[in-house]
């Protein structure tokens, strides 16, 4: 187990390595930089701010000089917002993505497991349509129509929820709702159609035949094994949830960091590009690691490479 | 042992499923007189003379990137730094620098020297008291080339300003014409007459900062706690990226006449969530100048009379490459000029009151009032089009691309464009649209045949409009066009001190300029926005900015 994990990290960082190597040279590659603007910086101003950031070195050196900023976790000075550096952007930015992002995932995981467990034990029958047309809509409705509508139908016509801003958990409903639509409608008919065939196999008659009750033999038996593709699904989910979402931070006017990554790139804010890359390929590469060890918390059968586990 | 863990964890997720749905109704509830409780708090008794609580809510559609007048080059910083900072001078309603943080201002025969007294009382809202060292200090920090200010050029209009930013050798900061005679006096020795050197000191380039602040602290700017102004207002809260909030600040000078006790800033990029929230009461102001409406709900809003527009100081045009066939062609250029129907395209596409723009210079500058050519001229355009193929020798027009950058609006206004040309000359146009930093860098190299830009002006003067196009290579040109009688004109401007002769001298440019036509100019901008009818006093100035110190609420 620990071979394993101590081989998953060197691959991880192999991987890190990677990513801040090809963001670092496809951002160059792109044209404009911060300081191109319609009111043309004087070339002196520019030198001089290319000297402050660091840009009038050769790439080369501006690129082994990031790397060093990467290991020791100090990513620089944002371009775009003076007052701020990249660290505390991140530091900002993420906690409310964070908050927003495990609100939506318990709302996607628990609203689609029960969608998809519903659907499956009625089968064919009104409950599974009605569940079924949810997650239909869910899939294909855009996130930033489900906003607005959330915001005309739970703000202005009920007046429950304020439209927009973040200041207390009644300001993160509608945001956390709009978010959990797709991933609640993809876990809903993943679970379905999964809990469909396992419900379908020798083993669950057997336990029926038994005379298990339909609640045990669901909980204890089906799920489990129906469970299986979904928390594949849940490593770059929560990765691409918990690092937030553009649009809907953009509707519900979220201090996430979500919006960073969009912005930073149409400003040509490169250490906010690379720093909130950096830190997304962290997540992404740390959850799905988090992933696979828990498949084998779900299937016992399944045992990561190095075997003993506890 | 697992097996039941995992029993454990799957009935909670099933039980907390169904606990989720139940829950949902009572905290809803709760969240009600929650959110009722605030509003109710907010009610505080009133100050001045109205019983109204003398709080603003505006949107501020983004994120300040600083608070530092020295650092400050866009509009959202400059709305903040506006509120919470005070210059030597301030614009009042019409425009015109009164004396602010000086009470006295002296200015030399030659109008090169100019010397200011500092207000008894003026203070920092720490308590410091606010003295010319700085100011001193906070232009020659803008002007170091260490600070890295972008709009350090605003400062060029002092001696050696310019040279010492630009890190000509020799010059010092000792040299920059600015001086602290004692604690109360200053003094600003100018390159050339500037007749608009008060509306400068007006702009927050010019405003002092602290300097014991500035030099203890480097990131003074970058939080509430930290950040010391000497403006009306003063930053309470500033939650990054979510919220901002100024109130009134009780060491400024001029505090009685200082009536708002807060302004609440939302940060809300979203266009239909500003005004989604304004129509829901929680805002007091949407729209421009420090947020922004949607398009398409711009009309109605005027139709049902809520909606408040007002010209500012700004061009769209469209820039023509002069280096490029055929537009190296002035007949050329005049044909498609003149073939634009400007009325059809402020009433029908941007909708938003803007006027039709026959000039380059914005009316409110009051330098040509009236207009150099006619509105939608086909006839005159046909014959120039035809007698500039001529003179190139072409029988037909190269294939021509029309640029601009992604946006909305601006696709609608090429696609009419393209549209009235075809009708009008006959002439098939390729729309090009790219992604605004690489349009700009397309612009800047030459890259392109025709360019859709605007200029929004910095100071109410005709130059920082005509001064763009004053060299071929200049930063902002990009058509390449230069003329010697345009250049010298403007270049007797600069040392002309009678502002009769001056105002003279850049009509004639301007004159010059129409007739060679290196822009077409389609309209001058307008601000709208929608506002509650008890919020007063909100002064838009005519270039767009907007200084909230003399708002109430009635």
């Amino acid at each position: 187990m620990i071979r394993y994990i101590g081989k998953r990290i060197v691959y991880m960082i192999v991987a890190l390595f990677l990513i801040v190597t090809a963001t670092f040279w496809l951002m160059q590659a792109v044209p404009g930089g911060p300081f191109t603007a319609e009111r043309q910086v004087p070339p002196e101003i520019e030198a001089a701010l290319n000297k402050y950031y660091g840009l009038d070195k050769p790439l080369y050196e501006q690129y082994v000089e990031y790397l060093g900023r990467v290991v020791t976790w100090d990513l620089g000075p944002s371009f775009k917002e003076k007052s701020s550096t990249v660290n505390q952007i991140i530091e900002r930015g993420f906690p409310v993505s964070l908050h927003l992002g495990l609100q939506s995932l318990a709302i996607a995981i628990f609203g689609g497991i029960t969608l998809g467990v519903i659907a499956a034990l009625r089968h064919n029958k009104w409950q599974d349509y009605s569940a079924m047309v949810i997650a239909v809509l869910g899939l294909s409705v855009p996130n930033f129509i489900l906003a607005s509508f959330y915001q005309y139908i739970f703000s202005i016509k009920l007046g429950w929820f304020p439209i927009a801003q973040w200041e207390g958990f009644e300001y993160t409903v509608l945001p956390s709702f709009a978010l959990a639509a797709l991933p609640l409608a993809f876990i809903a008919r993943l679970t379905r159609s999964n809990m469909i065939e396992v419900m379908s196999q020798d083993y669950i008659k057997t336990a029926k035949a038994k005379g298990l009750s339909t609640f045990t033999t669901t909980v204890k038996h089906a799920i489990r094994n129906a469970l299986l593709p979904v928390i594949t699904y849940l490593g770059p989910l929560s990765a691409n949830i918990l690092t937030g979402s553009f649009v809907v931070e953009r509707i519900f006017g979220v201090p996430g960091l979500g919006r960073e990554f969009v912005i930073s790139i149409s400003n040509r804010d490169y250490t906010v590009i690379m720093g909130t890359t950096v830190f997304y390929a962290i997540i992404l590469v740390v959850l799905v690691l988090l992933v696979d060890l828990a498949y084998t918390l779900v299937d016992p059968r399944i045992k990561l490479a190095g075997g003993g586990k506890e | 042992m697992k097996k039941s863990v995992f029993a454990l964890v799957s009935s909670v997720l099933v039980l907390g499923t169904a606990l989720a749905g139940c829950g949902g109704g009572d905290q809803s509830a709760s969240q009600g007189n929650n959110s009722g409780g605030d509003t109710t708090q907010q009610e505080q008794p009133a100050a001045g003379e109205s019983d109204k609580p003398q709080v603003l809510r505006a949107n501020l559609h983004s994120e300040p990137p600083t608070a530092d007048p020295g650092l400050a080059e866009d509009s959202t910083s400059g709305a903040i730094v506006r509120a919470t900072f005070d210059g030597l001078t301030r614009l009042d309603e019409n425009g015109v620098p009164q004396p602010s943080v000086a009470e006295k201002i002296e200015k030399s025969e030659d109008l090169k020297t100019y010397t200011f007294t500092i207000r008894d009382g003026a203070t920092w809202s720490n308590g410091d008291p606010v003295t010319a060292h700085d100011f001193e200090y906070a232009w020659k920090r803008a002007l170091d080339p260490a600070t890295a200010s972008n709009y350090a050029y605003q400062l060029y209009y002092i001696k050696n300003g310019e040279k010492f930013n630009k890190g000509e050798e020799g010059v010092t900061a000792d040299q920059v014409g600015v001086k602290a005679l004692d604690d109360k006096t200053l003094q600003v020795e100018l390159e050339n007459p500037t007749p608009y050197f008060l509306e400068l000191t007006a702009f927050y380039t010019y405003y002092p900062v602290n300097k014991k602040v500035v030099e203890a602290n480097p990131k003074w700017a970058a939080e509430a706690a930290t950040h010391v102004g000497n403006g009306p207002f003063k930053l309470e809260t500033w939650e990054h990226k979510s919220k901002l909030v100024l109130v009134k600040n009780d060491s400024y000078w001029d505090k009685e006449n200082v009536k708002l006790d807060r302004i609440e800033f939302a940060m809300i990029e979203d266009l239909s969530t500003e005004l989604s929230m304004y129509e829901n009461g929680e805002l007091d102001w949407a729209g421009e100048p420090t947020g922004d409406l949607p398009l398409d709900a711009i009309p109605a809003l005027r139709d049902e009379g809520r909606l408040t527009t007002q010209p500012i100081a700004g061009t769209y045009w469209y820039k023509f490459n002069t280096e490029k066939e055929p537009f190296n062609n002035v007949k050329v250029r005049k044909a498609f000029a003149y073939a634009i129907n400007r009325q059809m395209i402020v009433d029908n596409v941007t909708q938003a009151g803007e006027i039709p723009a026959m000039g380059a210079v914005p009316p409110s500058m009051n330098l040509n009032t009236e207009p150099f050519f006619k509105d939608n001229d086909v006839e005159t355009a046909k014959k120039l089009l035809e007698e500039g193929m001529q003179e190139l020798g072409i029988s037909e027009l190269p294939p021509i691309t029309l640029s601009y950058n992604t946006h909305d609006g601006h696709k609608k206004i090429a696609e009419a464009i393209q549209d009235q040309w075809k009708k009008a000359l006959g002439v098939d146009v390729t729309l090009k649209n790219t992604e605004w930093k690489v349009y700009i860098e397309d612009l800047h190299e030459g890259n392109y045949q025709i360019g859709r830009m605007g200029w929004l002006g910095d100071f109410n003067d005709p130059i920082n409009f005509l001064e763009l196009f004053k060299d071929k290579y200049g930063g902002n040109n990009d058509t390449r066009w230069e003329h010697p009688k345009f250049k010298e004109l403007l270049n007797k401007s600069a040392v002309e001190t009678d502002p009769e002769a001056r105002k003279k001298l850049l009509a004639e440019a301007e004159q010059i300029f129409m007739e060679e036509m290196p822009v077409a100019p389609i309209y001058f901008y307008t601000m709208s926005w929608v506002k509650d009818e008890d919020v007063k006093g909100v002064l838009v100035g005519g270039l767009g900015n907007v200084d909230y110190k003399w708002a109430y609420i009635e």
